[in-house]
């Protein structure tokens, strides 16, 4: 017998499948989003307080679906909440050094965030009569603590998928210190892609859109950056992905979702009106490219 | 506590008579694969082939065989939960299904479970499985009922030559190690014990006597614990969020300075 590049490949794979795939990517969504859209409350002009807007309009919906996406995958759904509670004690369940117990309370935390965040912008808009919830947000002092608290959640939530993945015993997820490091950046490459599609759409030209732009560019440089080091530090594990995996990881993420892109960034006349949206559309693509593979090439080996 | 209990499987006599399978199926009420047909694997005599939330006990079949077949042996051991002393799928189980009980070994409380299979791929041995009966996380509980009835688990009472050894940890090393001395003394020099001492995952307490490397026995040589990435994996996720908001910051700051995309 042969022996295998690493000790992880005599663990079993735990069947996480499409759902989980959907979680890994509308997670993303929801921590990314919120974040970017923190920041540009934080650093934007008046103007671009409708950027900050959509982006708190994405990540609300995308943690609630989150939250369907995870339960639905239990084997017993019903028993969702002890994540959260030990069933038979009733104390709080918590084991800070595991990612999923972490997780589940931080995606909790979250979404009240979230939700905080999501009201605020609709009374901003006039959307719901509460002139209380618009002091939620920056430039209010509370707004600014509770934009604080929820962005470091949300880069969590954006981040921690890939650590639970690096703390298993499965080969490729367990075999590279790196996947939460890919994630958290993969996050803010996806979540700038969409909210500036539906920038686009709707013809918004504010200076914050130009900025967001230029920030996913960058971006999805450092990601390219770092997936090429993920694939470096798995050594000789990097042979379980020779497979198709492989292969969809290379046209699928590593060119379409990240070099034609990077390339229209560099010639912005390629696709004349169309390079945002191009570009949008192959960083959406290739987002959820990679969080399918990683999650199922490690478990077909 | 009592004291620390386990098995210690001698591989050299297990004759592959599958008693201990039938044991503990019958024993913990385990359902038949397949709505209980013969699906035969078609290569191998070991038609179990692997543990799962069904199978809590596999006798594994080793065929090691020239290519003209003129000359071989058979490995055969019967394999189940190691009841790590560090047990990775404790470590992880975010509902505190999975216990460290009395006797030192592992169980998996199958009413608290709620079927996130996080111990699964946490398992550096591959033990744990859903079983579909349940929908809920299953593995040998080395019959945790039996043993505080006082009673030793079904699967080693069955044992017809001894090979599945059920005992104090102390007095099944003591045993194993002279074992192990008998055999080198008679002449099979590859004869080791696999998972005794502490090196490995604390030690396990389900060890084994080997006469051939681990992964000949679809076992790893080296084990770990899952955190063993955890702070690292968690200090590169921070560098991540910070070069990002770096990146946020330094674009959102200057963004008069470019024309429009
Ligand atoms: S062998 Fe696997 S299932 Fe058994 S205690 Fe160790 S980690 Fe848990």
């Amino acid at each position: 017998m042969n022996t295998p590049p690493s000790s992880t490949f005599f663990s079993a794979p735990p069947d996480w499948s499409w759902l989980v795939v959907l979680y890994f990517f509308v997670g993303g969504l929801a921590g990314g989003c919120y974040f970017i859209a923190v920041m540009i409350d934080f650093l934007g002009r008046p103007t671009d307080r409708p950027l900050a807007r959509l982006g708190y309009y994405i990540s609300f919906p995308c943690i609630v679906l989150s939250g369907i996406l995870l339960t639905l995958d239990l084997h017993r759904p019903l028993r969702f909440w002890h994540m959260l509670i030990e069933s038979n004690t009733f104390q709080p369940m918590f084991k800070p050094w595991s990612p999923m117990s972490l997780g589940s309370w931080a995606l909790t935390i979250f979404g009240l965030f979230s939700l905080i965040a999501f009201v605020s912008a609709l009374s901003e808009e006039g959307r719901i009569d509460s002139p209380r919830a618009r002091m939620w947000r920056p430039p209010a002092p509370v707004g600014a603590v509770i934009s604080i608290i929820g962005g470091l959640l949300a880069f969590f939530v954006a981040g921690y998928t890939g650590v639970l993945l690096a703390v298993t015993n499965r080969p490729i997820w367990s075999d590279s210190p790196l996947l939460g490091m890919l994630f958290v950046i993969s996050a803010a490459s996806i979540s700038a892609s969409l909210m500036l599609l539906l920038a686009h759409r709707s013809r918004w030209t504010m200076p914050g859109v130009n900025a967001l732009h230029r920030l996913d560019g960058w971006v999805v440089l450092l990601e390219l950056i770092v997936l090429i080091a993920f694939l470096v530090s798995l050594g000789p594990v990097f042979r379980a992905l020779v497979s198709a995996w492989g292969v969809l990881l290379l046209l699928g993420v590593i060119i379409l979702g990240m070099g034609i892109p990077l390339a229209l960034f560099w010639r912005r006349d390629l696709l004349g009106e169309h390079n945002v949206l191009g570009i949008a559309v192959l960083v959406l693509i290739g987002g959820f490219l990679l969080r399918l593979i990683i999650v199922f090439s490690a478990q077909g080996v | 506590m009592a004291e620390p209990m386990g098995f210690y499987t001698d591989t050299t006599v297990c004759i592959g008579c599958k008693a201990c399978e039938v044991a503990c199926k019958e024993w913990n009420q385990l359902p038949s694969r397949n709505g209980g047909q013969t699906t035969l694997s078609g290569n191998s005599y070991d038609n179990t082939r692997a543990l799962d939330g069904i199978h809590w006990r596999h006798v594994k079949f080793v065929e090691q065989f020239t290519d003209d077949r003129k000359d071989g042996r058979w490995l055969l051991m019967s394999d189940v939960c190691k009841h790590c002393v560090q047990a990775a799928c404790l470590e992880v189980c975010p509902t505190g299904a999975i216990i460290r009980t009395e006797f030192d070994t592992v169980v998996i409380q199958s009413d608290a479970c709620n079927g996130c299979r996080d111990c699964i791929s946490a398992c550096p041995f591959g033990v744990i499985d859903i079983n579909p009966a349940s929908g809920t996380a299953q593995k040998c509980t080395l019959c945790y009922d039996r043993l505080q009835a006082g009673m030793q688990p079904a699967c080693s009472q069955a044992c017809p030559t001894e090979s599945i050894q059920f005992g104090t940890i102390r007095e099944l090393k003591d045993r194993a190690q002279k074992r192990v001395a008998q055999l080198q003394q008679m002449g099979e020099k590859r004869a080791y014990l696999y998972g005794a001492d502490e090196k490995m995952l604390g030690g396990l307490n389900s060890f084994y006597l080997l006469v051939d490397r681990p992964e000949v026995y679809n076992l790893p040589p080296d084990p770990q614990m899952p955190t063993r990435n955890l702070k690292l994996g968690s200090w590169f996720s921070v560098l991540g969020a910070v070069l990002v908001s770096l990146f946020g910051v330094i674009n959102f700051r200057n963004r008069g300075a470019e024309e429009r995309p």
